[in-house]
């Protein structure tokens, strides 16, 4: 019965889009931590998506999954201020490269496919209810 | 008219059965609508449904190696859609619109051919209780 791989594939969607919801969560939360030396500084997060490959060649695919966590590779921004705790002896500190808009654009994404995902899971529930029916009425 | 029940619930049975797997389909598509490079699929309806008739129907059995298979094969029931636009820049074909649109829309048909299957059967139990 293929209604129940209906709840896998939209199960892997839900994982993945939530797992993009924690980064940008993250990326967030951290877009004001100064830090004093380029190493230490926190650098904005994004996961990759890919299709199941050994099911991407065959017909019938198996959901999204989550490659890995890249971090980015923008250049950080580095700012003078003298007067900051955590300035180095130049006087700089090291801001993150997380861009807050492109961090809430990519949150209402994830949060719309989210829902997409949602909403399929609960259409298979109430089609594979109405089968379970059948005849019986 | 004899009853065969073979023949009770017509194409319904096959219906059922196709509209299932286009829901299998395009969950893939809206599960991977953020995936670059995956491009959306379909099932090409009424291929498939030719196809599954003609296998319930005129199916040939093999009674020899060296007999060829001429089953229609399922390979070219799926295709892959045509994208609404050029390229957004990942590859990715997916319009999330369209596909939950066509999701929805599939979900209705299978509760239409539900609703036939439980019609026939409703029928069938009709004429098998006579009057009672």
């Amino acid at each position: 019965m293929s209604l129940y791989r209906v709840f896998d594939i939209a199960g892997t969607g839900l994982t993945a889009q939530a797992l993009r919801l924690n980064t940008t969560a993250s990326n967030i939360a951290n877009a004001e931590s100064v830090s004093s030396n380029l190493e230490g500084t926190y650098r904005g997060r994004h996961p990759v998506f890919a299709a199941e490959f050994d099911n991407a060649l065959s017909e019938q695919g198996a959901g999204v999954k989550v490659l890995g966590v890249v971090e980015s590779d923008a250049p950080l921004n580095k700012e003078y201020n003298p007067s900051h705790p955590l300035a180095d002896e130049n006087g700089f500190i090291y801001k993150p490269n997380v861009n807050v808009m492109e961090e809430m654009a990519n949150m209402i994404s994830a949060s719309r496919s989210y829902d997409a995902n949602v909403q399929v899971a609960d259409a298979a529930k109430q089609m594979l209810s109405r089968t379970l029916i059948l005849g019986q009425r | 008219m004899a009853i065969s029940f073979n023949k009770a619930f017509g194409l319904h049975e096959q219906g059922v059965l196709l509209r299932e797997r286009r829901t299998e389909l395009l969950a893939n598509n809206i599960a991977n609508a953020d995936t670059p490079g995956y491009k959306a699929r379909d099932l090409d309806f009424r291929t498939a449904l030719a196809n599954a008739q003609a296998r319930q129907t005129g199916a040939l059995q093999q009674t020899d190696m060296k007999h060829f298979d001429i089953s229609p094969s399922t390979r070219q029931e799926v295709l892959f859609r045509n994208a609404a636009q050029t390229d957004t820049g990942d590859g990715n074909s997916v319009d999330i619109h369209r596909e939950r649109n066509a999701f929805s829309q599939n979900a209705m048909e299978y509760q239409t051919s539900l609703q036939f299957l439980n019609s026939k059967i409703s029928g069938l139990k009709k004429a098998l209780g006579g009057q009672s």
